[in-house]
Formats: C-alpha cells, sequence, structure tokens
C-alpha cells in the first residue's frame, strides 16, 4: 500500500460504518416503535455496545501482536482495570441510594465493617479523575511491566508466559475481600451516570454512541502510529529484532511505546463496556478471556486493525448464539474455530475476502503469510 | 577523553568464552579509517563472533574494543554501537521481508532513531533522493515498491548492503557477502565493496578465495579464536601454518 494518508479504503468504510451503526443503532431503539422492522430491542442495545468495546480491545491487541509481535495473553488485565475505575465511580454515584443507606461508604465496605473509604477510592466521585484513571492505571501497569520485560528482552512464548501471569496474579488478588475491590462480586448495583438513569434507554443510547466513537477514534489513533515511520520500524521489529538494533533503533523503547498505547485503549475499552453490563468482578482478569481476545484477532486477521474488530464481533455474535443454544459447545466450538483460522486461513477473515476478490479479478498467484508470532 | 589509538577500531586481547570453549582466544586487531580488510579463516575459527563483539551483541569475557580511539564497545549496546556509525551485513541475508525495497532503504538511511520522532516524521525530499541514488547502486531502481520476500538471493545481499550504505556508517562489517552469488554477482559485489572502502573503513569475511583475490586487500587469517597470520592473499597463501590449517585437516 502506497497510500500516504493514513485511511486507506477498507479503512474509511469502516469508520463510517462505525460511526453510521454508533448513530443509527440508537435511534431505531429510541425512535422506530416496538413491533416495527426497524426497532432495535432494549436487549440488542447494551449486547452490541458491549460487542463495540470488544473490538476496540481487539484493535488494542492487533496494535501489539500485528505490528509489533509482542503477542500478549494478558491484555484482559488492562481491560479490567480500566473497567473497575469506571466502576468505582459509578459506585460511588449511588450515594446513599445503597442498600445500607451510607452516603460514602458502598453497601460491600459497610458489610466488611471498613470505618472509612480507602485511600485508592478517594477522587472517584469525580468523573474526570476516574476518566484519567481509566487511561492512567493500565498505562502505568503496562509501562512498569513493559520497561522490565523488553528492556531484559524477553520476547516470544516467555513473554506471552508473563503476561498470562500478570493477570492471573491480578485475578487473585481481586478475588480478596481485603483488597478493597468488592471481592468476588466485584461492583455492581450502578444507578447514575453523569447524573442520568444507567438503566434509561437514552443513556443506553449515549453509551452505545461513546462506544462507537470511542471504537472509531481508537482506530484512527492505531492506524496513525502504523502508517508512520514508527509503524514501519514495528514492523520491522516484529520480523527481523535483532536486524533493527543493528540499524540503530532502541527496540525496547519502541515495543514500549506501542505497549502502552494498546493498554490504555484497552482500559477505555473497559471502562465503556461496564456501565453497558452493569457489573465488573474479578472474573474479567480470568486468563481465559485474554486468550480469547488473541482467538478474535486472529479470526479476523492479524496486522489489519480493521480484521481485528471484525473478528471481536464475529466470534462474540457466535459465542452469543451458542451460550443461547448450544452453552456447553461453545467452548469446543471456539476451540475448533481457532484450530480452523490458524491451519486454513493464516490471514484471517480479511485475507481470505482479499484472496476471494483478487482471485475473481484475476488468477493470481498465492499471497504471502505473515510470519507467525515468534 | 585523550584517545588511546589512532585507530578506528582497536580490538586487544579480546577473548570470548562460551561454556568452556574459546571461540575468541586473545584476539587483537586494528582497522585504520578507510581501510579495508579481509578476514579469512575456516569454520568455526571465530569471524563472526569477532564481529557479534564489535557490534555489541557478544560481551567479550576479557579484553579492550575501542571504537574511534574513544567509544569503549565493551559497555554499549546494539543500537548505540549503529549509531555510532558502525554497520553490519549478517552471514544470512536479513532484510525486512515485509517491507517494500524502498521502505528497507528508508528504515536504514541515517536519521532520527528516538521513537516519538518517527511518528511525526514526513517524507523529505533530500531522504527520497538519497534512496534513489543508494537504489542506483545497487541496481535495484525497478524493484523498488517491490516486497523484499520477493528478491532474489543475490537482490537480497545487495539490498542488505544498501541498507549498510544508507546508515553513512564509519566502518562497515560485511559477514560473507559473495555467499550463493553467481561468478558475476561476486565480482560485482567485489568492485561495489572496493568502491565503498574509498570513504569508509571495511571488513569483510569471506571464504570465496577468488572473492578475496578481486578485493586485492590485507588479509588476517582467523584460526580457533585468534589471528594466524596477516599480510597480502599471496604472503598469507604461502605462511606455512596458513597451510596446515588449511589443508591439514
Ligand atoms: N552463542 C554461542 N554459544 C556457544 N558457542 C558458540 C556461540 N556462537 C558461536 N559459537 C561457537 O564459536 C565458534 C566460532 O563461531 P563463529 O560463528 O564465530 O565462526 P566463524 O568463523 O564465523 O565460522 P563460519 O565460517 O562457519 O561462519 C564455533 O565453534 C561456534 O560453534
Ligand atoms: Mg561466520
Amino acid at each position: 500500500m502506497r497510500s500516504l494518508g493514513i485511511l486507506d479504503r477498507r479503512g474509511l468504510i469502516f469508520i463510517v460504518l462505525v460511526l453510521a451503526a454508533g448513530v443509527l443503532i440508537p435511534l431505531a431503539n429510541l425512535l422506530a416503535p416496538a413491533g416495527s422492522p426497524f426497532h432495535v430491542s432494549d436487549y440488542l442495545v447494551p449486547l452490541l455496545g458491549k460487542y463495540l468495546c470488544y473490538a476496540l480491545l481487539a484493535v488494542a491487541v492487533d496494535l501489539v501482536w500485528g505490528y509489533c509481535g509482542v503477542l500478549s495473553l494478558g491484555h484482559g488485565a488492562f481491560f479490567a482495570l480500566g473497567g473497575y475505575a469506571m466502576g468505582m465511580y459509578l459506585m460511588r454515584q449511588i450515594g446513599p441510594r445503597g442498600v445500607y443507606g451510607n452516603p460514602v461508604l458502598p453497601d460491600f465496605m459497610v458489610f466488611l465493617n471498613y470505618k472509612e473509604l480507602p485511600w485508592f477510592w478517594l477522587g472517584f466521585d469525580h468523573f474526570a479523575f476516574a476518566a484519567l484513571m481509566v487511561l492512567v492505571v493500565p498505562g502505568l501497569l503496562a509501562f512498569a511491566f513493559g520497561w522490565f520485560a523488553f528492556r531484559s528482552r524477553v520476547t516470544g512464548v516467555y513473554l506471552s508466559i508473563i503476561t498470562q501471569a500478570m493477570t492471573f496474579a491480578l485475578m487473585l488478588a481481586f478475588f480478596r475481600n481485603d483488597m478493597g475491590f468488592g471481592g468476588n462480586n466485584g461492583l455492581t448495583d450502578f444507578k447514575d451516570i453523569l447524573g442520568f438513569s444507567i438503566t434509561a434507554g437514552t443513556t443506553r443510547g449515549a453509551l452505545f454512541f461513546a462506544s462507537a466513537v470511542a471504537l472509531a477514534a481508537g482506530y484512527l489513533l492505531c492506524r496513525a502510529l502504523v502508517t508512520s515511520k514508527y509503524g514501519k520500524v514495528l514492523v520491522a521489529v516484529r520480523d527481523a529484532e535483532s536486524r533493527t538494533r543493528f540499524l540503530g533503533y532502541k527496540v525496547a523503547n519502541y515495543k514500549l511505546l506501542a505497549w502502552t498505547v494498546s493498554a490504555m485503549l484497552a482500559g477505555v475499552a473497559g471502562a465503556l463496556y461496564v456501565p453497558q453490563v452493569g457489573i465488573i468482578n474479578p472474573g474479567e482478569f480470568a486468563p481465559a478471556n485474554s486468550i480469547e481476545m488473541v482467538i478474535w484477532v486472529a479470526v479476523g486477521g492479524r496486522g489489519t486493525l480493521v480484521g481485528a474488530a471484525l473478528g471481536a464481533l464475529v466470534v462474540n455474535a457466535g459465542k452469543t448464539w451458542f451460550t443461547g443454544a448450544l452453552p456447553e459447545a461453545w467452548l469446543f466450538a471456539l476451540g475448533a474455530l481457532f484450530v480452523v483460522v490458524t491451519l486454513f486461513m493464516p490471514r484471517g477473515i480479511i485475507g481470505l475476502w482479499g484472496d476471494l476478490t483478487s482471485r475473481l479479478r484475476k488468477p493470481a498467484g498465492p499471497v504471502p503469510a505473515p510470519k507467525p508470532a515468534e | 577523553m585523550e584517545p588511546v589509538t589512532q585507530s578506528l577500531l582497536y580490538l586487544d586481547d579480546i577473548s570470548v568464552v562460551f561454556d568452556g570453549f574459546r571461540a575468541l582466544n586473545k584476539l587483537s586487531l586494528t582497522i585504520e579509517e578507510a581501510e579495508m580488510r579481509a578476514i579469512i579463516g575456516p569454520n568455526g575459527a571465530g569471524k563472526t563472533t569477532m564481529m557479534d563483539v564489535i557490534t555489541g551483541k557478544t560481551r567479550p569475557t576479557a579484553g579492550e574494543a575501542l571504537f574511534a580511539g574513544i567509544y569503549d564497545l565493551t559497555t554499549l549496546d546494539e543500537a548505540d554501537i549503529a549509531q555510532l556509525g558502525i554497520g553490519r551485513k549478517f552471514q544470512t541475508p536479513t532484510v525486512f521481508d515485509m517491507h517494500t525495497v524502498e521502505d528497507n532503504l528508508l528504515l536504514a538511511v541515517k536519521a532520527d532513531r528516538r521513537a516519538f520522532a518517527n511518528i511525526y516524521w514526513r517524507r523529505r525530499a533530500h531522504e527520497r533522493a538519497r534512496i534513489d541514488e543508494l537504489l542506483e547502486r545497487i541496481r535495484l531502481k525497478d524493484q523498488r515498491f517491490r516486497k523484499a520476500s520477493e528478491l532474489s538471493h543475490g537482490q537480497k545481499q545487495w539490498l542488505e548492503i544498501g541498507m549498510l550504505l544508507a546508515q553513512e556508517p564509519r566502518l562497515l562489517l560485511v559477514d560473507e557477502p559473495a555467499a550463493g552469488m553467481t561468478d558475476q554477482e561476486t565480482a560485482d559485489t567485489a568492485e561495489l565493496l572496493r568502491d565503498i572502502a574509498k570513504t569508509r573503513a571495511v571488513v569483510v569475511v569471506e571464504h570465496d578465495m577468488q572473492f578475496v583475490r578481486d578485493l586485492d586487500v590485507k588479509v588476517t587469517v582467523l584460526h580457533e579464536g585468534s589471528v594466524l597470520a596477516e599480510g597480502s592473499l599471496d604472503q598469507v597463501s604461502a605462511n606455512e601454518r596458513v597451510i596446515e590449517v588449511y589443508l591439514g585437516r
């Protein structure tokens, strides 16, 4: 691709579709009367909103995996931390309306005999502070983690394993009641966001719209990064890391920047996810979640950004269907899907689509597959 | 700091030990500014290991390695050393397969190497002109927009040499550039390297004796991690110990 701008045709179509959905779906929910073919049910809006958050998360995973060769099996941690930061704001918005009626302490703290708010809950009654923490907490964790990992040149499987260990350790920590985050129940029973009732149709619509905007903006940011010379260096690192060093690039810094940005995007996705599903609990840190994210990206097409988002939508739609129709079969289906994609569609749905369209136009030779992660 | 030496590259008593095995054994070698040197030696003599030490990939167990008389190469990392002006071509050609030929050169062209600076990077006319000139020189002008993975073996070798030149290094380390090349390509490569050596120091490791003869420069023979002989190719070929090492097994 020789286009100089950051948006190619595929990217443009993607942005337009996402933003159009962001506007039309809430409108179809609020304006079209129930029973009309254009009506989108109250159940569907937050469900689709959840998919949009997953899509943003997948784009974040693709930035580091697809372009930089860092296979993260711990992005669920950044997503969950962003979610907790938002959850803490929503808890404080409950105010005296909790079961125990304590104006400051959330219910679980009253129940656990807390006398006052732990210091790390201070400030979360302000939305702006919480929003900042949505970026800062995952960003700082990623920065610290990446600083040590990339400087010590941990790569490949070893790096993947320690990212998985990171999210596992956080899960165990958040399960403990004395961490001050509600233990295994997590944070829930939210009432308001920015003064609007969280269950109101208009709030749901606004959250959906915000998720669409976040996905579009996150995509644009990643696209700007990967189309810059910085992005070319990232790909060079992915394909021949030591060669890049011998050209004079500080590889650790390049990885650290992408890694930190990616973690912050995952945090934003988590923050938008929590008010739409109404709960955040330590299960979000589960190692299996982080592995699922990688499967979304692989299914959609690694190293394309749009493919990652598409993969998240397709796989999660499948998951919703399966958990309704054949709940026991979902994990097997997911496993089978992963095997099929790895063996027969190494470039995912996007790659398959590209192959089909180019074969229709002219009988082309085989397209080289991108190298697998080291 | 006062330069310890006037030489561009100064290796003194370098030893590298891998699990008790001495890959380099008290190796000493100096290269002058804009000098070309050929290094020969049997397999496992330590030629590649020597380049690893100079470029920061391997830390010597003992010994001193100085660049331009003041930079201690044993304390710097690969990126710092590359930025000082030491470029390296690997034994097996290593280019960025998924990038175009042009982008491979772009990544190598001497410029700000910091991550943030490269986010805001814009294509500049002088960079483009420099890439044009390099493409001309390595004869890949027509391949500009092809992916590097689609190049022939010989073209990849030349692309990698082009990437070396793009860095404008003061010292080039070239490991077996003629490996896998046709006779014509080999002769052309020798000429290209001789041309480069007019302005820069070049250290070439090569097994192909015809190639070394074409280079027509001072030769250093490595054996079991140390220098066995030094001189013109004819001199070292007549050296009894060299003959013994090459033929005696
Ligand atoms: N990382 C390493 N660990 C252990 N041994 C090593 C390592 N790197 C090199 N060696 C050994 O050191 C010796 C010197 O290797 P080196 O690659 O420098 O030889 P060379 O002169 O470049 O040989 P060739 O002509 O085959 O390229 C060899 O015996 C090799 O097996
Ligand atoms: Mg070698």
